[in-house]
């Protein structure tokens, strides 16, 4: 009986400092979205953005992402989706990539140099995207699955999220399929569901305090494959556009936050 | 290298105005090392200064400890709309920048 006693007097301090510490984490998330350098980041962006470039020294002010050349506002929160000049279904990163090849006549080599920055090189893609999504900020999530392709796109994304593969036989949903599961401290979102994709795709990209970098949802999707030790994956490659579609679509009709602040 | 952009949102809150202020830089402690392994050199915010319509409230000094890219915030007591409140911070390596905006 006195064993019961103490086992159960030191069982629930425990809980209690669990609770006040997912308690204090989101006090924390609050605090640093309050102040965000993701907001640097799109203030460079948006001078980027309006930047001539290229051999044909135009800016990017002039691109379609979807609602028209040159609208930006809203964008984002109706991508991916079906471009009629390229025929195919782009997320914004790819999107852009078509703008400053075609629009701005960079080789493809010069526009992929440094698609993910570090503290000491910065990324042009970074910037750009981080201008574009917060101009969707407070737009609702409506991407579409009509046309064809973003049918075919949207159900290869659901495919891959469920495909379990690599030397750790892991899928997506390995870690985002199920409700409470976490990485070290970091609850992870239930994708496959409306309530967690609307959550997390709404707060990405992301800055992340860690690396003092924004970080682009190619990026996130790029390091999650890493994590699951299958092979790189190309960026903006079918793969992970229709695996942006996918975690999107499930995501639509919340409003969208971004560009969020991370850990 | 030319200091990147700063941002300042500046609103009254009752009694007091809250400042919010984000600045670029890379705060360097001196002890991190670059691809080469050489060591970058320390280069950090070393005074801060917030100034109301001209007036100077705050002379700070800050260190290598703060993060990259800081965010500071601080509450003026007292102040009104329009107020001009203007940032200024100067690195140990003399690159300055301010930034002002008017209390909303």
């Amino acid at each position: 009986m006195i064993r019961f006693a103490i086992l159960a007097a030191s069982l629930l301090p425990l809980s209690l400092a669990a609770q006040d510490t997912k308690k204090e984490i989101e006090r924390y998330q609050q605090m640093i979205g309050e102040g965000s350098p993701a907001e640097l980041w799109e203030m460079e962006g948006e001078a980027l953005w309006k930047k001539p470039q290229g051999p044909k020294n135009v800016s990017l002010e002039k691109c379609d992402l979807g609602l028209g050349a040159g609208k930006v506002a809203g964008a984002y929160a109706q991508l991916p989706r079906w471009f009629k000049d390229t025929d195919k279904v782009q997320d914004l990163e790819s999107r852009l990539l078509t703008c400053m090849t075609a629009l701005q006549g960079r080789s493809l080599k010069d526009a992929t140099a440094r698609l993910f920055g570090s503290t000491d090189r910065p990324s042009e893609m970074e910037y750009l995207v981080a201008y574009v999504v917060g101009q969707s900020r407070g737009h609702k999530m409506a991407v579409p699955v009509r046309h064809p392709k973003e049918k075919i796109s949207y159900e290869l994304g659901k495919k891959i999220f469920f495909y379990r593969a690599g030397n750790w036989d892991f899928s997506c949903a390995s870690c985002h399929g199920e409700a409470d599961k976490r990485i070290r401290m970091q609850d992870l979102p239930v994708l496959s569901a409306p309530a967690g994709a609307q959550k997390a795709y709404t707060s990405w990209p992301a800055y992340r305090v860690s690396t003092s970098q924004l970080k682009t949802m190619q990026w996130r999707l790029n390091d999650c494959y890493r994590q699951m030790r299958f092979p790189e994956p190309d960026f903006a490659s079918e793969v992970t556009i229709a695996l942006t579609h996918y975690i999107a679509v499930t995501a639509n009709g919340a409003p969208y936050r971004g560009p969020g602040t991370k850990r | 290298m030319a200091a990147g952009p700063m941002k300042m949102r500046a609103t009254l809150a009752g009694s007091y105005t809250d400042v919010r202020v984000l600045m670029t830089h890379p705060m360097e402690t001196g002890q991190r090392k670059d691809a080469e392994g050489k060591l970058v050199p320390l280069h950090f915010i070393q005074n801060l200064t917030v100034k109301v319509n001209g007036r100077t409230v705050i002379e700070g000094q800050t260190s290598q400890a703060v993060s990259r890219n800081p965010v500071f915030s601080f509450r003026l007591r007292g102040g009104a709309k329009g107020d001009k409140i203007e940032v200024s911070w100067l690195d140990n390596q003399g690159e300055t920048n301010s930034t002002e905006t008017a209390v909303a």
